[in-house]
Protein backbone atom coordinates (compact mmCIF):
# COMPACT_ATOMS: atom_id res chain seq x y z
CA UNK A 1 0.00 0.00 0.00
CA UNK A 2 1.23 3.47 -0.76
CA UNK A 3 0.54 6.56 1.26
CA UNK A 4 -1.45 9.31 -0.40
CA UNK A 5 -0.53 11.54 2.49
CA UNK A 6 2.47 11.22 4.74
CA UNK A 7 3.45 13.84 7.31
CA UNK A 8 6.66 13.45 9.26
CA UNK A 9 7.58 15.38 12.36
CA UNK A 10 4.86 17.89 11.62
CA UNK A 11 5.04 20.59 14.31
CA UNK A 12 3.36 23.92 14.98
CA UNK A 13 4.50 26.30 17.66
CA UNK A 14 3.14 29.74 18.43
CA UNK A 15 5.83 31.39 20.47
CA UNK A 16 6.26 29.21 23.52
CA UNK A 17 2.97 27.41 23.00
CA UNK A 18 3.11 24.18 21.04
CA UNK A 19 -0.18 23.57 19.28
CA UNK A 20 1.00 20.42 17.54
CA UNK A 21 3.91 18.37 18.87
CA UNK A 22 6.00 16.52 16.27
CA UNK A 23 3.55 14.16 14.66
CA UNK A 24 3.74 11.43 12.04
CA UNK A 25 0.61 10.79 10.09
CA UNK A 26 -0.05 8.61 7.08
CA UNK A 27 -3.20 8.04 5.06
CA UNK A 28 -2.97 4.98 2.87
CA UNK A 29 -4.48 4.58 -0.57
CA UNK A 30 -8.21 3.82 -0.37
CA UNK A 31 -8.62 3.96 3.39
CA UNK A 32 -10.69 6.15 5.65
CA UNK A 33 -8.45 7.56 8.34
CA UNK A 34 -10.30 8.97 11.31
CA UNK A 35 -8.70 11.78 13.20
CA UNK A 36 -10.34 12.10 16.58
CA UNK A 37 -9.82 14.12 19.67
CA UNK A 38 -11.55 16.76 21.74
CA UNK A 39 -11.92 20.28 20.43
CA UNK A 40 -8.63 22.10 20.79
CA UNK A 41 -6.55 18.95 20.53
CA UNK A 42 -4.77 20.25 17.43
CA UNK A 43 -6.73 18.38 14.77
CA UNK A 44 -7.70 21.44 12.79
CA UNK A 45 -4.22 22.94 13.04
CA UNK A 46 -2.81 19.69 11.69
CA UNK A 47 -5.32 19.59 8.86
CA UNK A 48 -4.60 23.22 7.99
CA UNK A 49 -0.88 22.43 7.83
CA UNK A 50 -1.58 19.49 5.53
CA UNK A 51 -3.62 21.77 3.27
CA UNK A 52 -0.99 24.49 3.19
CA UNK A 53 -3.11 27.06 5.00
CA UNK A 54 -0.75 27.17 7.97
CA UNK A 55 2.97 26.76 7.57
CA UNK A 56 4.46 24.13 9.88
CA UNK A 57 7.20 25.20 12.28
CA UNK A 58 8.96 21.96 11.40
CA UNK A 59 8.35 18.73 9.57
CA UNK A 60 7.57 17.62 6.06
CA UNK A 61 4.47 16.68 4.13
CA UNK A 62 4.34 14.31 1.19
CA UNK A 63 1.29 13.98 -1.01
CA UNK A 64 0.97 11.19 -3.55
CA UNK A 65 4.60 10.32 -2.94
CA UNK A 66 6.01 13.79 -3.60
CA UNK A 67 6.89 16.60 -1.24
CA UNK A 68 4.25 19.30 -1.04
CA UNK A 69 6.04 22.20 -2.69
CA UNK A 70 5.53 25.89 -1.97
CA UNK A 71 3.07 26.12 -4.88
CA UNK A 72 0.97 23.35 -3.26
CA UNK A 73 0.28 21.98 -6.73
CA UNK A 74 -0.61 18.55 -5.34
CA UNK A 75 -3.68 20.10 -3.74
CA UNK A 76 -5.41 19.96 -7.11
CA UNK A 77 -5.82 16.25 -6.44
CA UNK A 78 -7.29 16.94 -3.00
CA UNK A 79 -10.80 17.96 -2.02
CA UNK A 80 -11.30 19.59 1.35
CA UNK A 81 -13.91 20.69 3.81
CA UNK A 82 -12.18 22.72 6.52
CA UNK A 83 -14.33 23.32 9.60
CA UNK A 84 -17.66 24.64 8.42
CA UNK A 85 -18.34 25.11 4.72
CA UNK A 86 -18.23 28.70 3.49
CA UNK A 87 -19.72 30.24 0.38
CA UNK A 88 -20.46 33.54 -1.24
CA UNK A 89 -23.94 34.03 0.19
CA UNK A 90 -25.10 36.34 -2.58
CA UNK A 91 -24.55 33.64 -5.21
CA UNK A 92 -26.65 30.56 -5.88
CA UNK A 93 -25.35 27.14 -4.89
CA UNK A 94 -24.62 26.28 -8.50
CA UNK A 95 -22.79 29.55 -9.14
CA UNK A 96 -20.70 29.09 -6.02
CA UNK A 97 -19.51 25.81 -7.45
CA UNK A 98 -18.99 27.39 -10.85
CA UNK A 99 -16.76 30.14 -9.48
CA UNK A 100 -14.80 27.72 -7.33
CA UNK A 101 -14.38 25.53 -10.41
CA UNK A 102 -13.02 28.48 -12.38
CA UNK A 103 -10.75 29.71 -9.61
CA UNK A 104 -7.17 28.63 -9.90
CA UNK A 105 -5.66 25.57 -11.38
CA UNK A 106 -4.93 24.77 -14.97
CA UNK A 107 -7.35 25.26 -17.83
CA UNK A 108 -8.00 21.54 -18.30
CA UNK A 109 -8.70 21.25 -14.56
CA UNK A 110 -11.20 24.07 -14.84
CA UNK A 111 -12.99 22.43 -17.74
CA UNK A 112 -13.30 19.07 -16.04
CA UNK A 113 -14.45 20.74 -12.82
CA UNK A 114 -17.13 22.69 -14.66
CA UNK A 115 -18.34 19.46 -16.25
CA UNK A 116 -18.61 17.83 -12.85
CA UNK A 117 -20.87 20.43 -11.25
CA UNK A 118 -24.15 18.66 -12.03
CA UNK A 119 -22.69 15.31 -11.06
CA UNK A 120 -21.51 16.42 -7.62
CA UNK A 121 -24.77 18.29 -6.98
CA UNK A 122 -26.51 14.98 -7.71
CA UNK A 123 -24.13 13.04 -5.48
CA UNK A 124 -25.01 15.20 -2.47
CA UNK A 125 -28.68 15.46 -3.42
CA UNK A 126 -28.85 19.19 -4.11
CA UNK A 127 -29.56 19.13 -7.84
CA UNK A 128 -33.09 20.44 -7.44
CA UNK A 129 -32.33 23.39 -5.18
CA UNK A 130 -28.93 24.54 -6.44
CA UNK A 131 -30.30 27.71 -8.02
CA UNK A 132 -31.30 29.16 -4.68
CA UNK A 133 -28.96 31.66 -3.13
CA UNK A 134 -26.75 30.10 -0.51
CA UNK A 135 -27.93 32.56 2.13
CA UNK A 136 -31.30 30.77 1.93
CA UNK A 137 -29.69 27.34 2.45
CA UNK A 138 -30.26 25.35 5.63
CA UNK A 139 -27.30 24.15 7.66
CA UNK A 140 -27.66 20.65 6.22
CA UNK A 141 -27.78 21.97 2.66
CA UNK A 142 -24.69 24.07 3.23
CA UNK A 143 -22.88 21.06 4.61
CA UNK A 144 -23.81 19.03 1.56
CA UNK A 145 -22.79 21.83 -0.77
CA UNK A 146 -19.50 21.86 1.13
CA UNK A 147 -18.97 18.21 0.33
CA UNK A 148 -20.00 18.83 -3.29
CA UNK A 149 -17.39 21.58 -3.44
CA UNK A 150 -14.76 19.19 -2.09
CA UNK A 151 -15.63 16.61 -4.75
CA UNK A 152 -15.52 19.10 -7.60
CA UNK A 153 -11.94 18.41 -8.63
CA UNK A 154 -12.42 14.62 -8.79
CA UNK A 155 -10.04 14.32 -5.84
CA UNK A 156 -7.99 11.27 -4.95
CA UNK A 157 -7.79 12.39 -1.33
CA UNK A 158 -10.68 13.90 0.54
CA UNK A 159 -9.93 15.88 3.70
CA UNK A 160 -13.03 16.41 5.80
CA UNK A 161 -12.75 18.40 9.01
CA UNK A 162 -15.79 17.77 11.21
CA UNK A 163 -18.06 16.98 8.26
CA UNK A 164 -21.11 16.17 10.37
CA UNK A 165 -20.97 19.27 12.55
CA UNK A 166 -24.37 20.82 12.93
CA UNK A 167 -26.19 17.98 11.21
CA UNK A 168 -29.16 16.11 12.64
CA UNK A 169 -28.83 12.34 13.11
CA UNK A 170 -30.30 11.66 9.67
CA UNK A 171 -27.89 14.09 8.07
CA UNK A 172 -24.98 12.50 9.91
CA UNK A 173 -25.97 9.08 8.70
CA UNK A 174 -26.24 10.38 5.15
CA UNK A 175 -22.80 11.96 5.29
CA UNK A 176 -21.31 8.79 6.75
CA UNK A 177 -22.75 6.56 4.07
CA UNK A 178 -21.73 9.07 1.40
CA UNK A 179 -18.14 9.06 2.66
CA UNK A 180 -18.11 5.27 2.99
CA UNK A 181 -19.42 4.95 -0.57
CA UNK A 182 -16.74 7.31 -1.89
CA UNK A 183 -14.02 5.36 -0.13
CA UNK A 184 -15.38 2.12 -1.51
CA UNK A 185 -15.00 3.74 -4.91
CA UNK A 186 -11.25 4.09 -4.26
CA UNK A 187 -11.03 7.53 -2.71
CA UNK A 188 -8.76 7.99 0.30
CA UNK A 189 -10.28 10.00 3.13
CA UNK A 190 -8.91 11.87 6.13
CA UNK A 191 -11.84 12.70 8.36
CA UNK A 192 -11.65 14.47 11.69
CA UNK A 193 -14.24 14.43 14.39
CA UNK A 194 -14.80 14.84 18.08
CA UNK A 195 -17.71 12.43 17.76
CA UNK A 196 -16.43 8.94 18.23
CA UNK A 197 -19.36 6.94 16.98
CA UNK A 198 -18.78 8.45 13.61
CA UNK A 199 -15.18 7.41 13.47
CA UNK A 200 -15.79 3.95 14.84
CA UNK A 201 -18.40 3.05 12.26
CA UNK A 202 -16.74 4.19 9.04
CA UNK A 203 -12.99 4.35 9.58
CA UNK A 204 -10.40 1.79 8.64
CA UNK A 205 -7.86 3.39 10.91
CA UNK A 206 -8.02 5.94 13.66
CA UNK A 207 -5.57 8.39 15.15
CA UNK A 208 -6.37 9.90 18.52
CA UNK A 209 -5.12 13.40 19.23
CA UNK A 210 -4.97 15.01 22.62
CA UNK A 211 -3.14 18.08 23.81
CA UNK A 212 -1.40 18.54 20.48
CA UNK A 213 -0.06 14.99 20.41
CA UNK A 214 -1.07 11.94 18.44
CA UNK A 215 -1.53 9.64 21.44
CA UNK A 216 -2.70 6.48 19.68
CA UNK A 217 -3.08 5.11 16.22
CA UNK A 218 -4.56 1.89 14.90
CA UNK A 219 -7.71 0.16 13.75
CA UNK A 220 -10.81 1.01 15.80
CA UNK A 221 -10.73 -2.60 17.01
CA UNK A 222 -7.13 -2.46 18.17
CA UNK A 223 -7.68 0.85 19.93
CA UNK A 224 -10.44 -0.61 22.02
CA UNK A 225 -7.83 -2.70 23.77
CA UNK A 226 -8.31 -6.28 24.91
CA UNK A 227 -11.72 -7.04 26.23
CA UNK A 228 -11.77 -7.79 29.95
CA UNK A 229 -15.37 -8.89 30.20
CA UNK A 230 -17.16 -11.87 28.77
CA UNK A 231 -20.72 -13.07 28.81
CA UNK A 232 -21.06 -16.77 29.44
CA UNK A 233 -24.16 -18.66 28.36
CA UNK A 234 -24.29 -22.03 30.12
CA UNK A 235 -26.61 -25.03 30.61
CA UNK A 236 -26.46 -25.11 34.42
CA UNK A 237 -26.07 -21.69 35.97
CA UNK A 238 -25.85 -22.84 39.62
CA UNK A 239 -23.10 -25.36 38.85
CA UNK A 240 -21.23 -22.74 36.82
CA UNK A 241 -21.35 -20.31 39.73
CA UNK A 242 -19.91 -22.96 42.04
CA UNK A 243 -17.11 -23.71 39.59
CA UNK A 244 -16.30 -20.07 39.08
CA UNK A 245 -16.06 -19.51 42.81
CA UNK A 246 -13.16 -21.95 42.83
CA UNK A 247 -11.22 -20.07 40.19
CA UNK A 248 -8.79 -17.26 40.81
CA UNK A 249 -8.79 -14.15 38.64
CA UNK A 250 -12.43 -14.21 37.65
CA UNK A 251 -15.44 -12.56 39.16
CA UNK A 252 -19.14 -12.60 38.44
CA UNK A 253 -20.53 -9.17 37.69
CA UNK A 254 -24.10 -8.51 38.77
CA UNK A 255 -26.84 -11.13 38.90
CA UNK A 256 -27.23 -13.91 36.36
CA UNK A 257 -29.69 -13.11 33.57
CA UNK A 258 -31.42 -16.38 32.73
CA UNK A 259 -28.66 -18.68 31.60
CA UNK A 260 -26.19 -15.86 31.16
CA UNK A 261 -23.45 -14.70 33.47
CA UNK A 262 -21.30 -11.63 32.99
CA UNK A 263 -17.72 -12.19 34.09
CA UNK A 264 -14.89 -9.81 34.72
CA UNK A 265 -11.66 -11.65 34.10
CA UNK A 266 -8.34 -10.51 35.35
CA UNK A 267 -5.31 -12.71 34.74
CA UNK A 268 -7.24 -15.59 33.24
CA UNK A 269 -8.05 -16.02 29.57
CA UNK A 270 -11.49 -16.80 28.23
CA UNK A 271 -10.08 -20.17 27.22
CA UNK A 272 -9.19 -20.95 30.88
CA UNK A 273 -12.76 -20.23 31.91
CA UNK A 274 -14.06 -22.40 29.12
CA UNK A 275 -11.80 -25.29 30.09
CA UNK A 276 -12.93 -25.09 33.73
CA UNK A 277 -16.57 -25.23 32.69
CA UNK A 278 -16.10 -28.18 30.37
CA UNK A 279 -14.04 -30.12 32.95
CA UNK A 280 -16.71 -29.45 35.56
CA UNK A 281 -19.38 -30.85 33.24
CA UNK A 282 -21.12 -27.57 32.40
CA UNK A 283 -22.29 -27.07 28.82
CA UNK A 284 -21.05 -23.79 27.39
CA UNK A 285 -23.53 -22.53 24.81
CA UNK A 286 -21.79 -19.25 24.09
CA UNK A 287 -18.94 -17.13 25.21
CA UNK A 288 -19.17 -13.51 24.09
CA UNK A 289 -16.40 -10.96 24.64
CA UNK A 290 -17.91 -7.62 25.61
CA UNK A 291 -16.25 -4.93 23.60
CA UNK A 292 -14.97 -2.05 25.59
CA UNK A 293 -16.35 0.85 23.58
CA UNK A 294 -13.97 3.09 21.72
CA UNK A 295 -15.53 5.84 23.76
CA UNK A 296 -14.03 4.34 26.92
CA UNK A 297 -10.67 3.89 25.24
CA UNK A 298 -10.83 7.44 24.00
CA UNK A 299 -11.58 8.88 27.40
CA UNK A 300 -8.73 6.87 28.90
CA UNK A 301 -6.40 8.29 26.28
CA UNK A 302 -7.38 11.90 26.60
CA UNK A 303 -8.34 12.17 30.24
CA UNK A 304 -5.05 13.79 31.18
CA UNK A 305 -5.52 16.36 28.48
CA UNK A 306 -6.54 19.54 30.19
CA UNK A 307 -4.59 21.88 27.96
CA UNK A 308 -6.98 24.60 26.95
CA UNK A 309 -6.73 26.14 23.50
CA UNK B 1 -9.16 34.31 -11.23
CA UNK B 2 -9.49 37.88 -12.52
CA UNK B 3 -12.59 36.95 -14.51
CA UNK B 4 -14.10 35.14 -11.53
CA UNK B 5 -13.58 38.24 -9.40
CA UNK B 6 -15.27 40.49 -11.95
CA UNK B 7 -18.17 38.06 -12.35
CA UNK B 8 -18.60 37.87 -8.57
CA UNK B 9 -18.54 41.66 -8.23
CA UNK B 10 -21.17 42.07 -10.94
CA UNK B 11 -23.51 39.76 -9.07
CA UNK B 12 -23.27 41.73 -5.86
CA UNK B 13 -25.89 44.30 -5.09
CA UNK B 14 -23.21 46.39 -3.39
CA UNK B 15 -21.43 46.99 -6.70
CA UNK B 16 -24.58 48.28 -8.34
CA UNK B 17 -25.46 50.52 -5.39
CA UNK B 18 -22.03 52.07 -5.63
CA UNK B 19 -22.38 52.58 -9.39
CA UNK B 20 -25.81 54.10 -8.83
CA UNK B 21 -24.48 56.49 -6.17
CA UNK B 22 -21.68 57.59 -8.45
CA UNK B 23 -23.97 57.94 -11.48
CA UNK B 24 -26.34 60.08 -9.49
CA UNK B 25 -23.72 62.78 -8.90
CA UNK B 26 -23.57 64.28 -12.43
CA UNK B 27 -27.34 63.80 -12.79
CA UNK B 28 -28.13 65.66 -9.55
CA UNK B 29 -25.74 68.43 -10.54
CA UNK B 30 -27.27 68.87 -13.95
CA UNK B 31 -30.81 68.86 -12.57
CA UNK B 32 -29.92 71.36 -9.87
CA UNK B 33 -28.26 73.74 -12.33
CA UNK B 34 -31.14 73.41 -14.75
CA UNK B 35 -33.70 74.25 -12.06
CA UNK B 36 -31.79 77.14 -10.53
CA UNK B 37 -28.98 78.42 -12.73
CA UNK B 38 -26.27 80.09 -10.67
CA UNK B 39 -26.68 83.84 -11.12
CA UNK B 40 -23.51 84.84 -9.35
CA UNK B 41 -20.11 83.25 -9.92
CA UNK B 42 -19.66 80.29 -7.57
CA UNK B 43 -17.61 80.94 -4.51
CA UNK B 44 -13.90 80.28 -4.64
CA UNK B 45 -14.01 77.12 -2.58
CA UNK B 46 -16.50 75.39 -4.88
CA UNK B 47 -15.01 72.51 -6.86
CA UNK B 48 -13.52 73.72 -10.14
CA UNK B 49 -15.78 73.45 -13.18
CA UNK B 50 -18.96 73.30 -11.11
CA UNK B 51 -20.03 76.83 -11.94
CA UNK B 52 -19.49 76.27 -15.63
CA UNK B 53 -22.14 73.61 -16.14
CA UNK B 54 -24.84 76.12 -16.92
CA UNK B 55 -22.98 77.19 -20.00
CA UNK B 56 -21.84 73.85 -21.45
CA UNK B 57 -23.02 70.29 -20.91
CA UNK B 58 -19.48 68.97 -21.29
CA UNK B 59 -18.75 70.38 -17.89
CA UNK B 60 -21.18 67.95 -16.28
CA UNK B 61 -18.88 65.02 -17.00
CA UNK B 62 -15.80 66.88 -15.89
CA UNK B 63 -17.40 68.32 -12.75
CA UNK B 64 -18.83 64.88 -12.03
CA UNK B 65 -15.30 63.46 -12.01
CA UNK B 66 -14.04 66.33 -9.85
CA UNK B 67 -16.76 65.79 -7.24
CA UNK B 68 -16.70 62.00 -7.27
CA UNK B 69 -12.93 61.73 -6.80
CA UNK B 70 -12.33 62.95 -3.23
CA UNK B 71 -15.24 61.14 -1.58
CA UNK B 72 -17.14 58.46 -3.51
CA UNK B 73 -14.18 57.22 -5.49
CA UNK B 74 -12.05 57.20 -2.33
CA UNK B 75 -14.68 55.13 -0.55
CA UNK B 76 -14.90 52.78 -3.53
CA UNK B 77 -11.11 52.38 -3.56
CA UNK B 78 -11.13 51.56 0.16
CA UNK B 79 -13.95 49.10 -0.34
CA UNK B 80 -12.52 47.13 -3.27
CA UNK B 81 -9.09 46.92 -1.65
CA UNK B 82 -9.93 46.61 2.05
CA UNK B 83 -12.55 43.96 1.40
CA UNK B 84 -10.43 42.08 -1.16
CA UNK B 85 -8.71 39.45 1.02
CA UNK B 86 -10.20 40.22 4.43
CA UNK B 87 -13.72 39.89 3.00
CA UNK B 88 -12.97 36.37 1.79
CA UNK B 89 -11.32 35.58 5.11
CA UNK B 90 -14.30 36.83 7.07
CA UNK B 91 -16.74 34.87 4.89
CA UNK B 92 -14.53 31.76 5.25
CA UNK B 93 -14.23 31.42 1.48
CA UNK B 94 -10.54 32.31 1.55
CA UNK B 95 -9.53 28.85 2.73
CA UNK B 96 -11.59 27.21 0.02
CA UNK B 97 -9.94 29.35 -2.64
CA UNK B 98 -6.47 28.58 -1.29
CA UNK B 99 -6.97 24.81 -1.11
CA UNK B 100 -8.33 24.72 -4.64
CA UNK B 101 -5.37 25.67 -4.92
CA UNK B 102 -5.23 29.28 -5.99
CA UNK B 103 -1.69 30.62 -5.58
CA UNK B 104 -1.48 33.27 -2.89
CA UNK B 105 0.42 35.79 -5.01
CA UNK B 106 -1.99 35.17 -7.83
CA UNK B 107 -4.97 35.81 -5.58
CA UNK B 108 -3.57 39.14 -4.34
CA UNK B 109 -2.69 40.30 -7.86
CA UNK B 110 -6.08 39.18 -9.27
CA UNK B 111 -7.88 41.01 -6.47
CA UNK B 112 -5.83 44.15 -7.14
CA UNK B 113 -6.45 43.97 -10.89
CA UNK B 114 -10.17 43.35 -10.56
CA UNK B 115 -10.44 46.17 -8.02
CA UNK B 116 -8.69 48.58 -10.35
CA UNK B 117 -10.95 47.46 -13.20
CA UNK B 118 -13.99 48.13 -11.02
CA UNK B 119 -12.74 51.62 -10.19
CA UNK B 120 -12.04 52.28 -13.87
CA UNK B 121 -15.60 51.19 -14.64
CA UNK B 122 -16.95 53.61 -12.03
CA UNK B 123 -14.97 56.44 -13.63
CA UNK B 124 -16.41 55.47 -17.03
CA UNK B 125 -19.90 55.52 -15.51
CA UNK B 126 -19.30 59.04 -14.23
CA UNK B 127 -18.10 60.29 -17.61
CA UNK B 128 -20.82 58.60 -19.66
CA UNK B 129 -23.66 59.62 -17.35
CA UNK B 130 -22.23 63.14 -17.16
CA UNK B 131 -22.02 63.48 -20.94
CA UNK B 132 -25.51 62.09 -21.48
CA UNK B 133 -27.10 64.19 -18.74
CA UNK B 134 -25.17 67.27 -19.83
CA UNK B 135 -26.17 66.82 -23.46
CA UNK B 136 -29.82 66.37 -22.54
CA UNK B 137 -30.02 69.42 -20.33
CA UNK B 138 -27.60 71.83 -21.97
CA UNK B 139 -25.80 72.39 -25.23
CA UNK B 140 -22.54 70.57 -25.80
CA UNK B 141 -20.04 72.94 -27.24
CA UNK B 142 -16.40 73.88 -27.39
CA UNK B 143 -14.88 73.87 -23.93
CA UNK B 144 -13.16 76.96 -22.56
CA UNK B 145 -9.90 76.09 -20.82
CA UNK B 146 -8.75 77.49 -17.51
CA UNK B 147 -6.20 79.49 -19.46
CA UNK B 148 -8.86 81.26 -21.57
CA UNK B 149 -8.40 79.35 -24.82
CA UNK B 150 -11.04 76.93 -26.13
CA UNK B 151 -10.99 73.27 -27.07
CA UNK B 152 -13.21 71.87 -29.80
CA UNK B 153 -15.67 69.13 -28.82
CA UNK B 154 -13.60 66.12 -29.86
CA UNK B 155 -10.51 67.46 -28.17
CA UNK B 156 -12.50 68.29 -25.05
CA UNK B 157 -14.07 64.84 -24.79
CA UNK B 158 -10.65 63.30 -25.38
CA UNK B 159 -9.25 65.28 -22.49
CA UNK B 160 -12.15 64.37 -20.22
CA UNK B 161 -11.42 60.71 -20.94
CA UNK B 162 -7.73 61.36 -20.28
CA UNK B 163 -8.69 62.97 -16.96
CA UNK B 164 -10.69 59.85 -16.04
CA UNK B 165 -7.80 57.61 -17.01
CA UNK B 166 -5.40 59.65 -14.90
CA UNK B 167 -7.80 59.51 -11.96
CA UNK B 168 -7.96 55.74 -12.22
CA UNK B 169 -4.20 55.30 -12.49
CA UNK B 170 -3.48 57.42 -9.43
CA UNK B 171 -5.96 55.36 -7.39
CA UNK B 172 -3.50 52.48 -7.64
CA UNK B 173 -1.37 53.74 -4.74
CA UNK B 174 -4.16 53.79 -2.16
CA UNK B 175 -5.62 50.55 -3.53
CA UNK B 176 -2.24 48.90 -2.90
CA UNK B 177 -2.16 50.21 0.66
CA UNK B 178 -5.67 48.78 1.12
CA UNK B 179 -4.49 45.44 -0.29
CA UNK B 180 -1.71 45.24 2.29
CA UNK B 181 -4.13 45.97 5.14
CA UNK B 182 -6.60 43.47 3.73
CA UNK B 183 -3.96 40.76 3.41
CA UNK B 184 -3.11 41.09 7.08
CA UNK B 185 -6.50 40.94 8.76
CA UNK B 186 -9.71 38.92 8.79
CA UNK B 187 -11.78 42.00 9.59
CA UNK B 188 -13.17 43.27 6.29
CA UNK B 189 -14.98 46.29 7.70
CA UNK B 190 -11.92 47.39 9.64
CA UNK B 191 -9.65 47.07 6.62
CA UNK B 192 -12.11 49.00 4.46
CA UNK B 193 -12.47 51.82 6.97
CA UNK B 194 -8.71 52.01 7.45
CA UNK B 195 -8.12 52.27 3.70
CA UNK B 196 -10.81 54.94 3.28
CA UNK B 197 -9.48 56.95 6.22
CA UNK B 198 -5.92 56.84 4.87
CA UNK B 199 -7.13 58.02 1.46
CA UNK B 200 -9.18 60.90 2.83
CA UNK B 201 -6.62 62.03 5.41
CA UNK B 202 -3.92 61.96 2.77
CA UNK B 203 -6.01 64.20 0.52
CA UNK B 204 -6.62 66.64 3.38
CA UNK B 205 -2.93 66.78 4.26
CA UNK B 206 -2.15 67.36 0.59
CA UNK B 207 -4.26 70.53 0.76
CA UNK B 208 -2.52 72.01 3.81
CA UNK B 209 0.08 74.43 2.53
CA UNK B 210 2.25 74.41 5.63
CA UNK B 211 2.83 70.68 5.20
CA UNK B 212 4.34 71.20 1.76
CA UNK B 213 7.47 69.23 2.67
CA UNK B 214 5.27 66.20 3.31
CA UNK B 215 3.24 66.41 0.10
CA UNK B 216 5.52 64.46 -2.27
CA UNK B 217 5.25 61.48 0.09
CA UNK B 218 1.46 61.35 0.33
CA UNK B 219 -0.19 58.47 -1.56
CA UNK B 220 -2.80 60.84 -3.01
CA UNK B 221 -0.29 63.50 -4.00
CA UNK B 222 -1.12 65.09 -7.35
CA UNK B 223 -4.66 63.65 -7.47
CA UNK B 224 -6.11 66.99 -8.58
CA UNK B 225 -3.42 67.29 -11.25
CA UNK B 226 -5.94 66.27 -13.92
CA UNK B 227 -7.00 69.95 -14.05
CA UNK B 228 -3.70 70.54 -15.86
CA UNK B 229 -5.27 68.87 -18.91
CA UNK B 230 -7.58 71.87 -19.23
CA UNK B 231 -4.87 74.48 -19.36
CA UNK B 232 -3.06 75.78 -22.39
CA UNK B 233 -0.47 74.50 -22.76
CA UNK B 234 -1.22 71.34 -20.78
CA UNK B 235 0.41 71.42 -17.35
CA UNK B 236 1.97 67.96 -17.11
CA UNK B 237 4.08 68.45 -13.99
CA UNK B 238 1.43 67.69 -11.30
CA UNK B 239 0.28 64.63 -13.22
CA UNK B 240 3.82 63.35 -13.57
CA UNK B 241 4.18 63.73 -9.80
CA UNK B 242 0.89 61.95 -9.22
CA UNK B 243 1.75 58.99 -11.44
CA UNK B 244 5.21 58.71 -9.95
CA UNK B 245 3.92 58.70 -6.36
CA UNK B 246 1.12 56.26 -7.20
CA UNK B 247 3.47 53.85 -8.94
CA UNK B 248 5.97 54.01 -6.08
CA UNK B 249 3.23 53.23 -3.55
CA UNK B 250 1.91 50.47 -5.79
CA UNK B 251 5.29 48.75 -6.12
CA UNK B 252 6.13 48.94 -2.42
CA UNK B 253 2.72 48.08 -0.99
CA UNK B 254 1.80 45.38 -3.48
CA UNK B 255 5.17 43.72 -2.86
CA UNK B 256 4.54 43.91 0.90
CA UNK B 257 0.98 42.62 0.44
CA UNK B 258 2.11 39.61 -1.60
CA UNK B 259 5.02 38.78 0.72
CA UNK B 260 2.98 39.19 3.84
CA UNK B 261 0.07 37.14 2.51
CA UNK B 262 2.37 34.35 1.32
CA UNK B 263 3.82 33.96 4.80
CA UNK B 264 0.61 34.30 6.69
CA UNK B 265 -1.11 31.46 8.51
CA UNK B 266 -4.71 31.36 7.34
CA UNK B 267 -6.75 30.72 10.47
CA UNK B 268 -10.07 31.99 9.14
Amino acid sequence: MSSVLAARGLTKRYGSFTAVHPLDLAVEQGEIYGFIGPNGAGKTTTIRMVLGLISPTAGSIEMFGEPLGPDRGALRRVGALVEEPAFWPYLSGRRNLEYLARAGGRTDDTRSRLRRIEEVLGTVGLAGVADRKVKAFSQGMRQRLGIAQALLGAPELLVLDEPTNGLDPTGMREVRSLVRGLADGGLSVLVSSHLLGEVESICDRVGVMAGGRLVAQGTPLALRGPSDRIVLDVGDVQRAIQLLAGLRGVEIVGDPAGTRLTLAIDGLSAADVNAAMVLGGVDVHAMIPVAASLDDAFHDLVKDDDVPR
Amino acid sequence: MFRVEIAKALRRRRTWMLALAIASVPVIMVVAFKLSPPSVPASADAPPFLAEIGRNGLFAALAGLAIVQPVLLSVAAGLVSGDAIAGEAQAGTLRYLLVRPVGRSRLVVAKYASGMAMLGALVVVTIVVGLVAGAMAFELGPLPTLSGTTLDMTDAIGRIIAAGLYMTVVLSGVVSIGMLISARTDNAAGATVAAVVITIVSQILDQIGSLRALHPFLPTHGWRGFTGLFRFPIDWAPMQDGVRVSLAYTCVFMALAVLSFRRRDVMS
